[in-house]
């Protein structure tokens, strides 16, 4: 199994764990958005699917873990490549060029990734831990008051809006960057993807951003 | 004669590789709009001279863009602000009179300096070295046409053999990573007949040599292709990683 690690600590090797790890997150936040759009259709259809959940807990927990270990792997590999990276180029330059050759998304994926990972952990004590660790209102099936309750809070979901734009960003480089990755680039269909990616983006960063949103200004005080 | 300019340099000076560098304020006056930048710099240079002072260290053979000597990162681009160009190709009318223009050599742990704007590119030798070639046994000149390749492959073949090796594409990257570079030179044979029988072998050693070099990983922001002044496309560096991969899953090589 040598040659197996050797392969996966290469250069290559490391973008490709990278690019699967990340594919995988954005099978998953497709899953995650359909389950928060529900909450448009009221307390009953939301409290009833996270009860639905609840009712197959055993599989739900074991999701949860290797989601955790693919957040893992690609944090821990972000992180290494972000460090190797700084190492190769000791001294840089006086003047930054970089604006001119290329795209804003892809020089900040380190920046956008650790913001995100700060939101992640905020987003997982707010709702995670509320839904599963003994909420008064999660032990009356109250999810969707919870979710009203917290973003009631503006400053709360003016955050999380800016968090969803900033994970726009890492996910319009990392989609298509994925496919370049993989070797899947070619004349003919790599501008499609480009295309996708960002229709992708776009359909993610509105969809979750448009739940804090309903909550502040449409649901009101209407708990 | 009129339209001449007159010019700040900031130029990056360090003795030896192990020497502190910094930037040296230059003024050049009188300068045409019609020399070339490292005519500019010749300029300066024999002023220098002519002045005792030691002239400032550039790189530079061919002066008509094949040789892939000359670098110089000019106001935060690798060969200067204009694209598929090099640094002996681009000319002083790009510039306006009172400019002040950066000069700064290739930034990268894998090309460390030599003397002022001169670094040493002996990596990349290091990396054509390890696999970057087609091994073809003596004697007579075989037929022309004898084994029957594509256009569509020869095309893709002559694209990425017009790399001259400069090193802009380390020089752009924010990783300082090597890709393009190892990628123009792996694809130049993968898609040719000649290039099949060390095909696997090749891309892993010229990516393991790649590493054990000090370049940085790719991380697809395409600055090396916008930078690039043969134009080298990114597709090759995804041949690249195809490559690794069926290396990795066909070949039998557990050392490599």
């Amino acid at each position: 199994m040598g040659w197996f690690f050797r392969a996966l600590n290469s250069s290559i090797g490391k973008k490709f764990v990278m690019a699967v790890t990340g594919i995988c997150l954005l099978l998953f936040l497709i899953i995650h958005l359909i389950n928060n759009l529900t909450l448009y259709g009221g307390p009953e259809i939301f409290d009833t699917v996270v009860k639905n959940l609840e009712s197959i807990k055993p599989l739900v927990r074991v999701i949860e873990l290797v989601l955790v270990l693919i957040f893992v792997l690609h944090i821990f590999n972000g992180v290494r490549l972000w460090i190797e990276n700084k190492k190769a180029r000791p001294v840089g330059y006086k003047v930054n060029g970089s604006s001119e050759n290329s795209d804003l998304f892809s020089r900040t994926m380190f920046v956008t990734g650790s913001i995100i990972f700060i939101f992640l952990v905020v987003h997982l004590r707010t709702f995670w831990v509320s839904f599963n660790l003994g909420h008064p209102l999660a032990a009356e099936h109250k999810y969707y008051q919870i979710v009203a309750e917290a973003f009631s809070d503006p400053l709360y979901s003016i955050l999380y809006v800016a968090a969803m734009i900033l994970l726009g960003f890492h996910l319009n480089h990392g989609f298509q960057s994925a496919f370049q990755t993989f070797g899947w680039n070619n004349k003919k269909y790599f501008p499609i993807i480009e295309k996708l990616g960002l229709i992708y983006t776009l359909v993610m960063v509105i969809g979750f951003a448009s739940i804090p949103i309903y909550f502040l200004f449409f649901y009101g005080g209407n708990l | 004669m009129s339209g001449n300019m007159n010019l700040t340099l900031k130029i990056w000076r360090q003795a030896n590789a192990n020497a502190v560098g910094g930037f040296v304020t230059f003024n050049v006056k009188n300068i045409s709009p019609d020399s070339s930048f490292l005519e500019m710099l010749d300029i300066l240079n024999e002023e220098l001279e002519a002045k005792g002072e030691d002239p400032v260290a550039f790189e530079h053979d061919c002066r008509e863009g094949i040789c892939g000597a000359c670098s110089l990162v000019i106001n935060g681009r690798p060969h200067g602000p204009l694209a598929r160009i090099t640094t002996c190709q681009l000319h002083m009318r790009h510039f306006k009179d009172g400019d002040t223009i950066w000069i700064e050599p290739w930034r990268a742990k894998a090309f460390p300096i030599i003397k002022d704007l001169i670094v040493d590119r002996t990596s990349f030798e290091k990396i054509i070295q390890a696999g970057g070639f087609i091994s073809v046994d003596t004697g007579g000149v075989p037929d022309a046409n004898a084994i029957l390749i594509s256009k569509d492959a020869i095309e893709k073949a002559t694209d990425a053999a017009a790399c001259i090796g400069c090193g802009a594409c380390v020089a752009a990257c924010k990783n300082a990573s090597a890709m393009l570079f190892v990628s123009a030179k792996v694809s130049q044979f993968a898609v040719l007949p000649q290039g099949q029988p060390e095909r696997y072998q090749r891309v892993q050693a010229m990516v393991k040599k790649m590493d054990e070099m000090g370049f940085g990983s790719c991380t697809n922001t395409y600055a090396c292709e916008a930078e690039c002044p043969k134009g080298i496309s990114v597709r090759n560096i995804a041949q690249l990683n195809r490559d690794y991969f069926n290396a990795k899953l066909k070949s039998e090589n557990v050392e490599a």
